[in-house]
């Protein structure tokens, strides 16, 4: 009884504050509803006993959509709250598309006749995740590690609006023990290099 | 279903010891204070419960153009989010809510943390606050990583994220010994996000208070206790990961838990006059060149140290 | 709660997720909404986890899904800061081209 409830209650948050992202008209409401739309999910994956998996969500959707709002205000520089304007486009269309995909999913959800339960949750489904992480399916890890590396430094490389040779001239040799001149920066470190 | 009833019961308990634990911790902080100014203890003593009182009065005032919804939201979640973080710490054996992932609960409270200061800067619609929202995030983007990788070193060392593991697995040694950069860094962290002592920019006396510039009433009230007791919770939250949970001669273990939270919270309101306000931008390279590799090396060495001993030391 | 319940929110939230990437204009709106998206597979991956095939390595997968994500997020404030730099600008009809 009361893990359906909670099922329902969840689900609503999380489809209601999703909506709510394109319905508000405030950037941080926007962003912060996509955040509540996230902890509704993690709660509902708790709920189905992934509980390590659950509240990392939880942990980074939330750390993401904080972050998240900065970048929207940076690069609305105004206050969307204070002057509404629609920036949408092709609303009706989108609108079509999206109600026939939930259609054609739904449908797929009731009516696909899904197979019988193969082996119950292990009793420490943390641990076992672990463990498969460290063993059988390593290849997984290795995989997404040199992928997220790369995105570090892609990411960095696009937004990064000054590289070395800003920092420290053409010839690179601006700064270090014996040059005498700092590099230069807009901001000091705290290591003071 | 009986022992989850008495459990709610004992779970109403808990804010209200939590906020008895903050009142004396800024009633410790006001003592320091009225001291440092040459007036006597007991002034300071009853300051808190004063400031309540004139609060508790005052009307509040919102500027034109506030979203007094999400500034409402993380004026009263920082307490939530303190109470949450108490529920999974063991007192003795006894725990609120034994999570066999408390450590990743504790962690994901705390970044909430992020969300509820930011709100709390930009619900007030004005310039200061905003200031200070964006201060924490960025204090926050330093010390989050740092802080992650100490809450690992207690979870290598017992072998489990389960508070109650972790705390068994110091019979023999103290984590604190063993693991003082986590546990540094972790104090530090818990300094931080509750914007206090030398990471207080967000609330800085340079930005006019920053977050809390605005707040007046009951609505800052609840932000100065959250921030206290979000403290207190960071610091209830050392002892079963450091200090080894109710281990202690004597008295019963959840009085031992409270004793060892209540030293820590001496700690940070004494350290907070020692070290003098780092500017965000300068802890990032601090965070990120120095204190990650130190957290990292310190993890390392509590692994080897777990796998050379077969267990916790 | 069953497996078709947990099905059908995935696919509502899948589908909210679609209409926002498709008719928003701000990219970081349309961020929101590929994210919504991601978040309802996410939910369905649990969902069929825990009702099909509850094995210890099933996990995995969802750990895919949220580097998915982070790599998206990642990604997707890169090139719109890249975008916002060059045309001071934040829309996608703005980034007709990814040449900068």
């Amino acid at each position: 009884m009361i893990p359906a409830i909670l099922f329902w209650f969840f689900s609503v948050v999380a489809v209601a504050s999703g909506a709510a992202v394109f319905i508000v008209n405030s950037m941080a409401r926007a962003s912060y509803a996509l955040a509540v739309s996230f902890i509704a999910v993690g709660a509902i994956i708790v709920q189905l006993h992934l509980d390590y998996i659950g509240v990392i969500t939880i942990l980074m959707m939330v750390m993401e959509m904080a972050i998240m709002a900065v970048f929207m205000v940076m690069y609305m520089g105004m206050n969307p709250a204070l002057m509404p304007m629609d920036m949408t486009h092709h609303k009706h269309r989108s609108a079509i598309i999206a109600v026939a995909v939930f259609v054609i999913l739904a449908g797929g959800a009731l009516f696909i006749p899904w197979p019988a339960r193969i082996g119950v949750p292990p009793g420490d489904v943390t641990a076992s995740l672990g463990q498969a992480l460290m063993g059988s399916k390593m290849l997984v890890m290795l995989t997404i590690s040199p992928a997220l590396f790369a995105t570090i430094v892609a990411a960095l490389v696009l937004a990064n609006p000054r590289g070395r040779y800003d920092r420290l001239g053409d010839s690179l040799t601006r700064g270090g023990a014996d040059k005498g001149t700092a590099p230069e920066d807009p901001i000091r470190g705290g290591l003071g290099r | 279903m009986d022992s989850t009833v008495t459990g709610a019961l004992w779970a109403l308990i808990l804010p209200f010891g939590l906020a008895v634990a903050a009142l004396l911790a800024a009633a410790g902080n006001a003592v320091l204070d009225s001291r440092a100014r040459g007036l006597s203890a007991t002034a300071g003593m009853v300051a808190p419960v004063r400031e309540t009182a004139r609060l508790l009065r005052q009307q509040r005032r919102t500027l034109p153009g506030a979203d007094s919804l999400l500034w409402r939201i993380g004026g009263a979640g920082l307490a939530v989010a303190a109470v949450l973080k108490v529920l999974v710490i063991p007192f003795g054996n006894f725990t609120f809510a034994d999570l066999p992932t408390g450590l990743v609960w504790f962690n994901a409270m705390d970044v909430l943390l992020w969300a509820l200061w930011w709100l709390l800067g930009w619900g007030a619609n004005s310039g200061w606050s905003l200031v200070g929202g964006y201060r924490f995030l960025a204090q926050a983007l330093s010390y989050e990583l740092p802080l992650m990788f100490a809450l690992t070193a207690p979870a290598v060392g017992a072998g489990s994220l389960r508070l109650l593991d972790i705390q068994d697995a110091q019979d023999g040694l103290w984590f604190v010994v063993w693991m003082p950069a986590a546990f540094l860094v972790y104090a530090a962290s818990v300094v931080a996000f509750s914007s206090w002592g030398p990471f207080q920019t967000a609330t800085g006396r340079d930005a006019a208070g920053g977050v809390i510039a605005e707040l007046s009433g009951v609505d800052r009230l609840l932000v100065l206790a959250g921030r206290y007791m979000v403290l207190v919770a960071g610091a209830a939250f050392a002892v079963p990961l450091f200090f080894g949970g109710g281990s202690g001669p004597w008295l019963p273990g959840s009085v031992w838990v409270i004793v060892k939270s209540l030293a820590l919270v001496a700690v940070f309101i004494t350290a907070r006059r020692l070290f003098p306000t780092l500017r965000p931008e300068r802890l990032a390279e601090i965070a990120l060149v120095l204190v990650m590799p130190l957290v990292l090396i310190q993890v390392a060495v509590a692994a080897v140290i777990v796998v050379v001993n077969g267990g916790a030391l | 709660m069953t497996l078709q319940l947990v099905l059908l929110i995935a696919a509502a939230l899948f589908a909210v997720g679609l209409y926002g990437a498709l008719s928003q204009q701000v990219v970081v709106m349309v961020m929101m909404g590929i994210e919504l998206m991601i978040n309802g597979v996410f939910l369905a991956g649990g969902g069929l986890w825990f009702y099909l095939a509850p094995t210890p390595d099933g996990q995995t997968l969802l750990l895919v899904i949220l580097a998915a994500m982070t790599v998206e997020m990642a990604m997707g404030f890169a090139a719109a800061t890249v975008v916002h730099r060059s045309r001071n600008s934040d829309m996608t009809d703005a980034a007709t081209e990814l040449h900068g």
